[in-house]
């Protein structure tokens, strides 16, 4: 190895440990108890701290009150840190120190139910995987029209939805809302799902891609009778699966995570997704810090499962994204 | 051959595509020019009340102190972005072993939720049990406020020498600046990717021929990289800028209570637009106002730089 490449990889792995250092700490502060996080113990390893006293063969925790020297003022506790007895006078030298490793895994239950979690992912999920297959079937349709078939408007079309593409999304929040609230449709599922079930990005990446299928082979098809939907169908999307899937990836990960707009057009706690109700749960819970983490945890997981597997695949869905310049 | 009507077909496939766009795209951008010139609340429309809610803009202290917010955001987080994602790619670019192991790594902060990610680094950056401070306290440095700091950074550096900056020139503050590190963090990886991709597209004879003529890294990076890639810098740029002028998410979950403070350093435009929208003045026609204008510095910023780049280019 020679020392540029020494140099390149020691700055990459320094690098790398800061840009994974919060899910690290994320992880390590979700299982420790809140009282350890309380007493600032900050570190990475969930290690308790704690002193204990024992008495008739039984062992109590202990917090101090004050220190008169070699005996002190104590409250005792028992392992659940409920209190057995308090102001009791005991000698400094029977406090012994000790530290404990332990993992309180229980956070994650306790926070899963502290707010209906459970609920959140299945609106999650349901409003995510509409959407994808909603942007799919009509970014196919409009993508096979734009790509393949000559019609009197086509430019006029692509290019005004090209400039949509353009607008950011608070631009179009407010009116959104005006208009959903119009059609009775804020604090509804339709509100979650309809608006975003074309996705202009992906009618692009289609078309793209249908242009490149050999005109012959649709042509021939169609001679044959196949109707222009059959041949969709059987010959233009059966060649375009990994455009499809990156589409799908796309859409997936852009609806789990969009946050603004859920929280803008719904209310009703039924109809928190995900992102929403974490947002209201880190409200809530502000002052607990390891049931907060444990919450970003499970609320990013599957999405880091889902990278972990197909992690080629979205890495390359992103830069695609960025070759049309 | 049959005699040519006109043709529904292709409109057809067109249909539920365009109804979507048009119904949920066209329609609310014509209708927020609409709803600025009226008295519009949560009820529905009032009177109708011209360019007031513009005049009222020029006049408005929180919109230009959020406008201020956003522009450092975007003027620390574009080129720190920038320069950290091509030397990054630079760096994967040159190796062969862990190359994807290293660019997943990066990658994991921009597939992962903004919400989640906004609460843990809260959480980092809290002055009594967060990471940022345990950090500071193991190299011996004191402890810092970060998020809860509503003095500008600069200022607070000069203090150190004893200098006392006035507060105009004081920059973003402490807070923001936390800020300014998530942001970056969270799109960096994307960032990078981009970036590979377009130094994987520079044929290697250009840098095979600087070898031969003796040319070193450092130049060649300089005479071939950094001109070749520049459509794909441009495009960073343009989208970096683009994404940052929308920050929303990161100031709601990390900043406050109240969200923008302290003393609304960390209030940027799309918070104010969302505050005045469905905050306690329920103001949609001012809030329409704040999205136009958002949208048309978006729009100036994006054709600027559309029209650098046809001079830059070669």
């Amino acid at each position: 190895m020679n020392p540029t490449k020494v140099i390149t990889y020691t700055i990459l792995i320094f690098c790398g440990i800061i840009m994974v250092i919060p899910f690290i700490w994320m992880v390590t502060t979700s299982v420790k108890s809140q009282l350890e996080v309380n007493k600032g113990n900050v570190g990475f390893l969930p290690i308790e701290e704690f002193s204990t006293y024992t008495e008739d063969d039984k062992e109590y925790r202990i917090t101090l009150v004050k220190d008169e020297g070699d005996s002190s003022y104590v409250h005792l506790f028992n392992e659940k840190w409920e209190r057995i007895s308090s102001y009791k006078k005991i000698p400094n030298s029977s406090i012994v120190t000790q530290r404990q490793f332990k993992l309180h895994l229980e956070n994650f239950t306790t926070a899963f139910n502290k707010v209906p979690f459970g609920r959140y992912f299945l609106n999650t999920l349901f409003v995510s995987f509409s959407v994808v297959i909603g942007v799919l079937i009509t970014g196919s349709l409009a993508a096979y029209a734009f790509a393949i078939m000559k019609f009197r408007g086509r430019d006029f079309f692509f290019y005004l939805f090209i400039s949509m593409m353009m607008v950011p999304q608070p631009v179009y929040l407010i009116p959104s809302y005006v208009l959903l609230n119009h059609l009775g449709w804020i604090d509804t599922y339709q509100a979650l799902i309809i608006p975003w079930v074309a996705n202009i990005f992906t009618i692009f990446l289609l078309r793209q891609q249908f242009k490149t299928i050999p005109r012959d082979l649709l042509d021939a098809a169609y001679i044959d009778g196949c109707s222009r939907l059959r041949a969709l169908w059987k010959i233009v999307l059966p060649l375009s699966k990994s455009v499809i899937a990156t589409a799908a990836i796309f859409g997936f990960i852009g609806s789990w995570n969009s946050f603004m707009w859920p929280l803008i057009m719904t209310d009703s706690p039924e109809l928190r997704v995900l992102q929403v109700g974490l947002s209201y749960f880190s409200q809530e819970a502000s002052t607990q810090t390891a049931l907060l983490m444990s919450a970003s945890t499970f609320s990013i997981l599957p999405l880091i499962i889902l990278f972990l597997f197909a992690q080629k695949q979205i890495i390359a869905s992103f830069a695609s994204s960025g070759l049309k310049g | 051959m049959k005699k040519k009507k006109f043709n529904f077909g292709p409109y057809l496939y067109l249909l539920p595509a365009a109804i979507i766009v048009i119904v949920f795209r066209l329609v609310p951008i014509v209708l927020s020019f609409i709803v600025s010139f009226f008295d519009w609340t949560i009820t529905g429309p009032g009177e109708f009340i011209g360019l007031s809610n513009y005049s009222k803009l020029i006049y408005d202290k929180e919109f230009w102190q959020s406008l201020l917010n956003t522009f450092y955001l975007v003027i620390f987080v574009v080129p720190i972005s920038l320069v950290l994602s091509l030397f990054f790619a630079t760096l994967l670019n040159g190796i062969k072993k862990l190359k994807s192991f290293f660019r997943s790594i990066y990658f994991i902060p921009t597939v992962t939720s903004m919400v989640a990610i906004s609460i843990v680094w809260k959480i980092i950056f809290n002055q009594q049990t967060g990471l940022a401070n345990y950090f500071l306290e193991k190299i011996g440095f004191d402890p810092l406020a970060w998020l809860a700091e509503s003095r500008g950074i600069f200022q607070l550096l000069f203090a150190n020498f004893g200098i006392d900056l006035p507060s105009y020139l004081g920059g973003p503050s402490q807070a923001l600046f936390c800020i300014i590190i998530v942001t970056i963090w969270k799109g960096l990886g994307y960032n990078t990717i981009i970036y590979l991709a377009g130094l994987q597209n520079i044929p290697n004879v250009y840098y095979e021929a600087a070898d031969i003529d003796g040319a070193g890294k450092i130049k060649q990076f300089f005479k071939i990289t950094w001109p070749l890639i520049s459509p794909t810098t441009f495009y960073v740029l343009m989208m970096t800028t683009i994404v940052t002028f929308q920050v929303f998410s990161q100031i709601y979950l990390m900043t406050g209570p109240p969200v923008g403070g302290p003393l609304g350093t960390t209030k940027v435009i799309v918070y104010f637009l969302f505050d005045k929208g469905f905050g306690e003045s329920n103001d949609l026609s001012y809030a329409s106002a704040i999205a136009l204008v958002l949208f048309a510095i978006i729009l100036t910023l994006t054709l600027l730089q559309k029209r650098l780049e046809k001079k830059v280019h070669y």
